[in-house]
């Protein structure tokens, strides 16, 4: 049985939604962020699978999406710096990562 | 990419991806995500798309992870003991995680196209991955590739202002 588009559309949403039950189950703010990372990164393999499905007429696969997937990337690497200066903020005012023990929005 | 290599990365890419959700230390979470990061790589290899697979290694399973290593460094931070299950986040989570699955099966058994296997690459096959990804960025998007710089310098400042200020 030869691979199909379909394998890597399916592996991509199983990655998704195991990093989906992860940010609604886990309680600790690292491991939600950990588990938006694996969203991201279920985006880029289906993107990267259409590429190489989408051979254009010189014969090569469609750029556009390695580009896209080049940009969620740089991206995601802002966000983690961002979010991760914002959870030190947070642990230095309130001493603990458990979101559960964070539900007032004023500080 | 030949199935048995696809089923193999897939695999550990899942299970590192399990993994990270159900470890209680975060240390290990971290590892397994790096784990995941490097079988979604290899799966990169496998669609001939070698400056992907290469960038995750270097950004993702390098800076960002050590970035995330760092951080539960520095907050010296624990396994988290054992609270009390909430039932409804747990209930929550596996229906509407299932519902997607659930979702998505029905969607791609009726996705004709996708049935298809790959097409073959015609021209000699390590393809000359960098040069068109460099040429397609530095032409066809080059705004974006701006803004995108514009945004980097966005978030640095606001990370220096953010573990600067005293929040009280």
């Amino acid at each position: 049985m030869s691979l199909t588009l379909n394998h890597y559309l399916f592996a991509s949403g199983l990655l998704f939604s195991i990093g989906f039950a992860g940010v609604l189950l886990r309680r600790n703010i690292l491991t939600i962020f950990m588990c938006l990372e694996l969203m991201l990164n279920s985006a880029n393999l289906s993107l990267v699978a259409f590429s190489r499905f989408n051979v254009g007429p010189e014969g090569l696969p469609n750029y556009n999406a390695q580009i896209l997937v080049f940009f969620i990337i740089t991206v995601a690497a802002a966000e983690v710096a961002v979010g991760l200066a914002i959870i030190v903020a947070l642990f230095r005012a309130r001493q603990t990562t458990h979101v559960e023990d964070i539900s007032t929005l004023k500080f | 990419m030949s199935p048995v290599l696809f089923w193999l990365f897939t695999l550990l890419m899942l299970g590192f991806a399990t993994s990270v959700v159900v470890n209680r230390n975060p240390v290990a979470s971290a590892l397994s995500l790096v784990g995941a990061f490097l079988a979604l790589a290899a799966l990169f290899v496998g669609l001939d798309a070698y400056f992907i697979a290469v960038i995750q290694v270097l950004v993702y399973a390098g800076a960002v992870m050590v970035l995330f290593l760092f951080i539960i460094m520095l907050l010296d931070l624990k396994a988290e003991q054992r609270r009390r299950f909430n039932i409804v986040t747990l209930l929550g989570g596996s229906i509407v995680a299932a519902g997607f699955i659930a979702e998505l099966t029905a969607l791609l058994s009726k996705f004709q196209l996708g049935k298809r296997g790959f097409p073959t690459l015609p021209g000699a096959k390590p393809v000359d991955d960098v040069y068109q990804v460099g040429m397609t960025l530095f032409t066809t998007h080059n705004l974006p590739l701006q803004v995108t710089g514009v945004l980097i310098l966005v978030a640095t400042i606001g990370v220096i202002i953010l573990s600067r200020r005293e929040l009280k």
